[in-house]
């Protein structure tokens, strides 16, 4: 009933809008920013290619919007909430950015999006992991599209302790986002009746990982998880490898493992790795369709952000087109409106406090023989709907959620 | 079984050894730093970008070439010395005799450069490299499971900076550097070409770092940035054991890399900090270093 009610307002609402459309678009221009890591760590899963993926978006779109041009800026955010935060201010306040989009460190994010609730713009958040982007750092006017640290934990590590991984042991990269990842992970373990023993908390970054491989296999844990990301990630798994810890009866568990440091280690190095991801290049017909224009466009295949970012922006341009609008408010209650169905998500929804949720899946990566390719390997094991994936707004201690 | 400090010794030991492991590393790195610094003055910013070319050639090489670790053990270091040695000859030799800070700031710059240049086309995910058949598997030593390669890393380590040491303090050609870069006028007086000289050991120093830029391509992941992180230890680990001390380079590789393996056992959070820690104090108490000639 209030779903129809809903949906009547808002189309009559629209319908309004498209009145008197030309004129609400700022500057007839729509004017988005890219602001991501484009040569530090995290410039594989986002970086230059990520606003490739965001210029095809615009292309496919047509380049146009009502008539009004769209314009692209970017910069590199160097991993570093400061340069994010200069860059962000200059942005909307002295060159009338419409939108930010990209944003991978989870620092970087939160520090963006305080500036642009002060000056009333949106930010779809597609790099990031961590939950407290829509619980505790939500604003009115930022999404976060792809993924986040409470899918990450409840698809693998439920799955690990179900297989029967009983004891765990954590291996945390030492700041908020490995935090983060630790707790969502302790609170997916003790509710499926596992038990963590132990957690070591290692420097960011960190290039020798032997010591805490070794530390692991001494814990007798049945499972080892890696609540790390990026090299991090892939030098332990490396490492764990050339001691034997697989060989030895323990299970490696991977908690946050992008397309790219997947391939990376090679199917050999990484095979029966358990991972959770919120998209992959090779799910069906139109996911491969897509990324085979952006293998063209880049000589790789997408991770999951690449696609998130195409996926959003167009899911914003849409709403823009649809409201005659570039107003933040007005196009981000349209798209929470507009359920996503495209190459990306099927019937994802865009919550109050900005968390997009849609289907996630559990992943495991292919052994060498299964691998027909350098890039095929993954198979999707399980497909966790979204309401099963993502903290339930019941959970929220968003102000957005909890004031209502 | 029997504890220190809540830990067990079968651990410790394992993690000892893990230190000298990775000591070797560093010993290896400080050394170039060392023996550069040493003799020719030279603060070497790009000593962490070199070691990055010596695993990146090895890998390339591979992937292109065929060319398999044993040679590329050789051919790595012999071709990022020879870039060494052109850079000497076409940059550095031109700010000889200034300041110290300009042959950092013109080395720093370099290594943004070819840190940069590199990443845009390589990316920083980082390549594959197998290791060798012969080093897959490894011993077990009852108190940990050494890999075979690990064992290789600390054999072919300690020979090459013995080596080194020997050259420099106990052969003609060494006195020759020493002298050389001492007094280099008198040197050329004795009909000694002074700037093939200082080439050439530039050329050298930054072999050992391609040198331990091939041991580290087997087991750590292989990206334009993985100089960056190590340099900076690395110049760490040549101020304790006191600038241009080649056996105090050495000496002190080693050490710290065992004090930073028991600080991951003790208190992880610990570990990227304790190597400057101990600097701090090592400064404060002995300023020109642990093995340093008192200024």
């Amino acid at each position: 009933m209030t779903i129809t009610k809903k949906l009547l307002t808002s189309a009559i609402a629209s319908a309004l809008l498209v009145g008197g459309a030309q004129a609400e678009i700022s500057n007839n221009t729509v004017k988005i920013g890219y602001l991501a890591d484009m040569s530090g760590t995290y410039r594989d899963l986002a970086g230059p290619n990520g606003l490739k993926a965001m210029e095809m978006a615009i292309a496919d779109f047509g380049g146009k919007v009502n008539g009004a041009k769209i314009e692209v800026v970017s910069a590199d955010d160097r991993n570093s909430p400061d340069a994010a935060s200069s860059t962000a201010r200059r942005w909307v306040e002295n060159e009338d950015v419409d939108m930010i989009g990209g944003l991978v460190a989870s620092s970087v994010s939160i520090a963006v999006s305080n500036i642009l609730e002060e000056n009333d713009r949106l930010g779809i958040i597609s790099g990031s992991a961590a939950s407290s982007i829509t619980n505790e750092h939500c604003t009115p006017n930022h999404i976060h599209y792809v993924y986040d640290t409470y899918p990450l934990a409840n698809g693998t590590a439920s799955a690990v302790v179900k297989e029967g991984g009983e004891t765990w042991f954590i291996l945390t990269a030492d700041y908020a986002f490995g935090h983060a990842l630790e707790g969502d992970v302790t609170r997916v373990v003790e509710e499926n009746g596992g038990k963590v023993i132990e957690t070591v908390r290692h420097p960011f970054p960190t290039s020798d990982f032997s010591s805490f491989i070794l530390q692991a296999q001494a814990s007798g844990a049945d499972v080892v998880a890696l609540a790390n990301a990026g090299a991090d990630t892939t030098n332990a798994i490396t490492t764990a490898n050339e001691f034997g810890l697989t060989q030895s009866g323990q299970t490696l568990a991977a908690l946050l493992l992008f397309l790219t440091d997947v391939h990376a280690l090679g199917a050999e190095t990484a095979q029966g790795i358990q991972l959770t991801t919120g998209w992959y290049w090779d799910m069906n017909d139109e996911t491969r369709a897509w990324s085979d224009r952006f293998m063209e466009e880049t000589g790789v295949r997408p991770t999951m952000v690449h696609a998130g970012i195409y996926s959003s922006t167009m899911q914003y341009l849409d709403a823009v087109k649809a409201t005659g609008s570039d107003d933040a408010q007005t196009v981000r209650k349209q798209m929470m409106e507009t359920p996503i169905n495209d190459m990306f998500a099927k019937n994802g929804i865009i919550r109050e406090d900005g968390r997009m949720v849609h289907d996630m899946y559990l992943a495991e990566v292919k052994t060498p023989a299964e691998s027909k390719g350098e890039w095929d390997l993954y198979k999707i094991i399980r497909t966790i709907p979204g309401d099963e994936a993502y903290r339930p707004l019941s959970e929220s201690k968003c102000d957005l959620v909890t004031q209502n | 079984m029997s504890m220190i400090l809540g830990v067990p010794v079968a651990v410790l030991s394992g993690q000892l050894m893990l230190g000298v492991i990775n000591g070797a590393f560093y010993a290896l790195l400080s050394l170039g730093l060392a023996v550069i610094f040493g003799l020719l003055k030279i603060i070497n910013f790009a000593h962490g970008a070199m070691y990055m070319l010596g695993a990146l050639c090895t890998v390339l090489m591979f992937d292109a070439f065929g060319i398999n670790y044993w040679v590329a053990l050789f051919l790595a270091p012999i071709l990022v010395g020879c870039f060494g040695i052109a850079l000497e000859y076409f940059l550095l030799r031109r700010i000889a005799g200034q300041d110290h800070i300009y042959s950092l700031l013109l080395t720093f710059g370099i290594a943004l450069i070819i840190q940069g240049v590199l990443t845009n086309i390589y990316g920083v995910s980082g390549l594959r490299y197998s290791m060798p058949d012969v080093f897959k598997g490894g011993m077990n030593l009852g108190f940990m499971f050494l890999p075979y390669y690990r064992a290789w890393v600390i054999v072919a380590a300690l020979l090459v900076c013995f080596g080194t040491w020997f050259m420099i303090e106990k052969t003609r050609l060494g006195s020759y550097l020493r002298a050389g870069t001492e007094d280099s006028q008198l040197m050329q007086g004795f009909g000694i070409n002074v700037p093939l000289l200082i080439s050439l050991t530039y050329g050298f120093g930054v072999m050992l770092a391609a040198f331990a830029g091939v041991l580290a391509a087997p087991i750590y992941s292989v990206s334009p940035v993985m100089g960056a992180n190590i340099l900076i230890v690395v110049f760490a680990v040549v101020v304790i054991g006191g600038m241009g001390s080649i056996a105090g380079a050495v000496i002190t590789g080693l050490l710290m890399g065992v004090v930073e393996g028991l600080t991951k056992v003790f208190y992880p959070q610990g570990s990227a900090a304790v190597i400057f820690l101990v600097m701090v104090i090592v400064l404060l108490i002995r300023p020109s270093g642990l093995f340093g000639k008192e200024a």
